[in-house]
């Protein structure tokens, strides 16, 4: 049997066949599309930098996609290293007698008139990004890669470098917030 | 038998979120209805939050209609950019 013959690198046609498909593997990552922009000129730059290592097998987008995946992975670790900013409100005492029981003022209160807030409307989903942007950048993104994007667990961790009981501290702090966030802002206003 | 079911209300929420997702392990959600049994916050919580994940999914739905892409200036400056190198 003939066998296949190497792939082979044409940088000058990547902008053209690839800059779509890596910007929206990207952003459906990141969601913030001048961080994507950025994160897919780097993903080219280091795709033409590492060209003559490129052995011709894999097709030259999973190759670019390996690149890009690294660079996801870069920026998840430096927003992770930055301190202080939007950090996650705490909803049960993390020490004492009473760890692990729920803050007073974070209880879950009832919400008015549910059902009728919950009809499909613009409005509601504006209110809902505003409060998942509220998160900090590295909640949102593991909440949105599971919740929105319907990653599998295991895929996350590959791609985020975290473990699995990493992600569901994180998802179930997101989501916490989340509840009260809609609470606040929504159904109790 | 009953010290191994006994979870606090963070760790009872956070199997609830688990279930969420179809991942919580048989013996985690036989804690959780343990949990609801004495724990009214929780059992709002967990009530509030199949209201959340239907929003989570309408919100998912809406963005898989979605699909983005650079503009044909966007792609032209990125040719630029590439082209220095």
């Amino acid at each position: 049997m003939p066998e296949t013959p190497p792939h082979t690198l044409s940088p000058n046609l990547w902008v053209d066949n690839y800059a779509d498909y890596l910007f929206n593997y990207t952003i459906t990552r990141v969601n913030d599309s001048d961080v994507s922009k950025d994160l897919v000129q780097e993903t080219f730059f280091a795709g033409l930098k590492s060209a003559k290592n490129f052995q011709g097998r894999s097709t030259e987008r999973t190759w670019l996609v390996s690149i890009l995946k690294r660079k996801i992975i870069d920026y998840y670790r430096k927003i992770n290293s930055n301190k202080g900013k939007a950090e996650v409100r705490l909803n049960f005492y993390d020490n004492g007698e009473n760890e692990g029981n729920w803050i007073e003022e974070r209880i879950p209160q009832s919400w008015d008139n549910e059902s009728e807030k919950i009809i499909e409307n613009e409005e509601l989903k504006n209110q809902l990004e505003d409060c998942i942007d509220n998160l900090p950048e590295k909640y949102a993104i593991v909440f949105r890669m599971k919740t929105i994007q319907g990653f599998e667990t295991e895929e996350i961790c590959k791609e985020l470098a975290i473990t699995a009981s990493n992600l569901w501290v994180i998802i179930h702090r997101a989501r916490t917030q989340l509840r009260k966030c809609m609470e606040d802002n929504w159904f109790n206003i | 038998m009953f010290k191994k079911l006994k979870i606090t209300c963070d760790q009872a929420t956070t199997i609830c979120d688990k279930s969420q997702y179809n991942e919580a392990t048989l013996f985690e959600k036989v804690q959780l209805n343990w949990h609801l049994i004495n724990c009214k916050f929780c059992s709002l919580y967990v009530k509030q939050n199949r209201k959340m994940t239907g929003l989570f999914k309408m919100k998912s739905a809406d963005c898989e209609e979605k699909i983005k892409c650079l503009s044909k200036l966007e792609k032209e400056a990125l040719k630029k950019e590439l082209e220095k190198i």
